[in-house]
């Protein structure tokens, strides 16, 4: 069992929760994620890291109530406990030597983006983070960003909400344009992630992408995280989850989140019907 | 049988019967086709009296040298036909901490029955069908009466176990038996390994498992879960940080082979472990109660000629498909699965296209629709002694169908070694060890399929078990 110890809600649907994991938070690493598995009959569901304390035992990880377990998630509090959390697992993100960097986070990915900018920052690259939205209400974690010592910060909002009023490309497309950065990481959906990997590769600046495909054991056992890269399959979960983005086959990934969209709807709607019973 | 019993008392002398093989009932193909429950009834009382005595109680009984963990079978046997379950038990537990599960999945047709005196003159004992009996008898009594193997008195050495899969678990009880303190690490959330996420409910029930690895902590046997051994803890950090004495690795083979062909990766596409994974382990079957989804096809098709093809194929059936083919490049005779186990496939329903070797999946909108394949004829033996399929020109033609799954293999998940790096691989990722299962860095040892790639339950069992062994040795030259 793994106590939770932190929860925050950070927008409507968003929400960081913590859980005791002494182990798993002593060999974490930026980019790296970890499995959970909330209680007997739930799926196993990969969630990046978003920060965490070895000193301390936690894990953090930020989530987005979107379906069933999501949902069962955002309604644990401080006190409950998860059946199962497995990690580190992944491949840790590449910080070292990067020169000048932007890091993107969209959405939600602005939660791995965090320890990512961190590590990179501390290893000694001069990082810009860019932070895109819908809007200001589901921009986060830009006062933890801004708090970062090296790390700059641009916000980009699709309304014009919160800083400039563009997709996170603009900004990118001009620092890559302008030749003020080296390297590039994107984190987010994976329409985001296709388009800035488009953006970078147009000015010729490397760009490394977090993929987040399906998986169920996160170990390399069943290969539902498969992914193509440079016309090559690739397991999402032990040879990523970061990949050259000028590679990636964005179609397939997005096409491979979408198998069981149907089932996913069904399992929220008995959720939803279930709950309301219990109201 | 001549022996003497303990009340002195002499018991008559054995006289083995001629009776044919006695069947084991099953449930008819039809019916056990659209669930989960087990296919195999076991025998009852009086056909396990009268199937052990058909057995010759021979001298020099060569069946137990076809066992690779050489269970005294005639002796148990011999308790059977005297109506001593208790003993009989305790026999096989000497030799194999899974009865129940061994006498379910052990190809024994090619082990301990090939080596029947009476496999020669037609028909040998059914000694699979007899372990099982006495493994249920034992599962059935209450916990207290259940036969647990003695554990000798602590050693005070501390064992680690990486996987807790029939290799792991049958290192873990004879070191337990050896009086050492066992701690298996399991990455999954479950123990049992293959046994659990891997071979379905109807062949081999979870209960079984669960039970027999019951008796395994009931030996003082600690089982942590959730826990990757090369990402949450390192080998090196086992023996140093952990302070553990001795470390058995059987993480097994892992990690499912695609075949490299084109629209592999389109919607409908498995890899027999995942879509057993998801079934099994994940409890998808009984979605969406069970949180975990499984896309469930109509026209399934399954590539592969092993037992995992068939319980794949056997699980897709269960799951509702409308029909269910297996592809397999070469002929019914040189596909590696148990004989019983094509069987039951084909009794339900599962149709085999053979000398067909698929060339490119196709699909539309992201989602399977059929695959194109080639015929094959078969040439010359090749390296395995069978006749290698070889590509008929121009033969190519399209099949239909929504789902496909791969049951080509698995191969080494390199998890664990990437983090070890002075542990010596062979070039496909297995780790080197010799008979004992010693590997080059002191006080590790290894089997299993990690071992000898993919291989059966019974092998992992007895490579784990000799490992054991020749850990306990090497622990005793420590002190």
């Amino acid at each position: 069992m793994f106590r939770i110890v932190h929860k925050r809600q950070l927008s409507d649907a968003v929400f960081e929760m913590g859980v005791e994991a002494p182990r798993i938070a002593e060999k974490a690493r930026a980019g790296q994620f970890l499995m959970l598995r909330i209680a007997e009959g739930g799926e196993r569901i990969p969630l990046t890291f978003s920060d965490w304390s070895a000193q301390d035992g936690w894990v953090r990880f930020i989530f987005m109530r979107v379906g069933k377990t999501t949902h069962e998630l955002a309604h644990l509090e401080v006190g409950d406990s998860l059946l199962d959390v497995v990690g580190p697992l992944g491949v840790p993100t590449h910080v070292d030597g990067l020169g000048r960097v932007a890091v993107i986070g969209g959405g939600v990915g602005a939660a791995v983006a965090y320890p990512v900018a961190r590590a990179m920052a501390a290893a000694g690259s001069e990082v810009t983070v860019i932070l895109g939205a819908r809007n200001a209400d589901l921009l986060i974690l830009e006062d933890e960003f801004r708090a970062l010592d090296g790390v700059d910060v641009v916000v980009a909002t699709d309304d014009g909400s919160a800083g400039e009023k563009a997709l996170v490309t603009a900004p990118l497309g001009r620092m890559a344009g302008e030749g003020t950065i080296d390297n590039a990481m994107a984190i987010g959906p994976a329409i985001m992630m296709k388009f800035c990997a488009q953006t970078a590769r147009e000015h010729g600046v490397p760009c490394v992408v977090s993929l987040n495909p399906i998986m169920v054991d996160g170990t390399g056992m069943c290969g539902a995280c498969r992914v193509t890269v440079d016309g090559e399959t690739k397991f999402g979960c032990v040879d990523g989850p970061d990949f050259d983005g000028w590679k990636v086959d964005f179609e397939e990934l997005m096409s491979r989140q979408r198998i069981y969209v149907d089932d996913e709807r069904l399992a929220d709607a008995e959720y939803s019907r279930e709950c309301s019973c219990h109201l | 049988m001549s022996s003497v019993d303990s009340t002195g008392a002499e018991k008559p002398r054995h006289k083995a019967s001629r009776a044919p093989r006695t069947p084991m009932s099953e449930r008819p193909a039809k019916e056990r086709a659209r669930d989960f429950g087990e296919v195999g009834m076991g025998y009852t009382q009086e056909e396990a009296i009268a199937e052990a005595n058909r057995c010759l109680q021979c001298r020099n009984a060569t069946c137990i040298e076809g066992c690779p963990v050489n269970i005294d079978i005639k002796s148990f046997i011999g308790h059977i036909i005297d109506g001593e379950w208790s003993q009989g038990v305790a026999v096989l537990k000497e030799r194999n901490a899974l009865p129940a599960v061994c006498g379910r999945v052990c190809p024994q047709e090619e082990q301990c029955e090939i080596a029947c005196v009476l496999s020669k003159k037609g028909e040998p004992v059914a000694i699979g069908r007899l372990e099982r009996y006495l493994g249920d008898y034992d599962l059935a009594c209450e916990i207290d009466h259940r036969c647990v193997p003695e554990v000798a008195d602590p050693s005070g050495r501390r064992c680690a176990v990486v996987g807790s899969g029939p290799a792991g678990l049958a290192c873990a009880g004879e070191l337990a038996r050896l009086g050492h303190a066992v701690t298996i690490f399991e990455s999954l959330h479950a123990p049992g390994g293959v046994l659990t996420y891997g071979i379905p409910e109807f062949r081999l029930p979870m209960q079984i498992v669960e039970t027999e690895i019951e008796m395994l902590t009931q030996m003082g046997v600690e089982i942590i879960t959730d826990t990757v051994v090369g990402a949450t803890v390192t080998l090196e950090e086992l023996r140093t940080t952990e302070g553990f004495d001795a470390v058995f690795i059987g993480n097994g083979a892992g990690l499912p082979v695609f075949m490299g062909i084109p629209g592999e990766n389109l919607n409908g596409v498995y890899s027999a472990n995942e879509f057993l994974t998801r079934v099994n382990l994940m409890g998808a079957y009984d979605f969406p109660k069970a949180d975990t989804p499984v896309w469930r096809g109509r026209k399934v098709a399954v590539v592969g000629g092993g037992n995992v093809a068939m319980d794949a194929a056997r699980t897709a059936l269960r799951l509702g498909a409308e029909e269910v083919f297996l592809a397999y490049r070469r002929t019914q005779d040189e596909m590696p699965a148990r004989r019983e186990e094509v069987h039951h496939a084909q009794q339900e329903g599962v149709e085999f296209k053979m000398l067909c070797s698929p060339v490119e999946i196709v699909g539309s909108d992201g989602f399977v629709t059929g695959f194109t394949a080639t015929r094959m004829e078969l040439g010359e033996p090749d390296a395995s002694g069978r006749r290698a399929p070889v590509c008929v020109m121009d033969s190519e033609f399209t099949i239909e169908c929504d789902t496909v799954i791969m049951a080509v293999g698995t191969r080494a998940n390199p998890l664990l070694s990437n983090a070890a790096p002075d542990l010596e691989l062979t070039s496909r990722g297995y780790i080197v060890a010799d008979e004992t299962g010693a590997t080059n860095l002191e006080g590790i040892y290894a089997g299993g399929d990690i071992v000898t790639g993919a291989a059966t339950v019974i092998l992992a069992m007895g490579a784990g078990k000799r490992a054991a062994q020749a850990m306990d040795g090497w622990l005793k030259d420590l002190s």
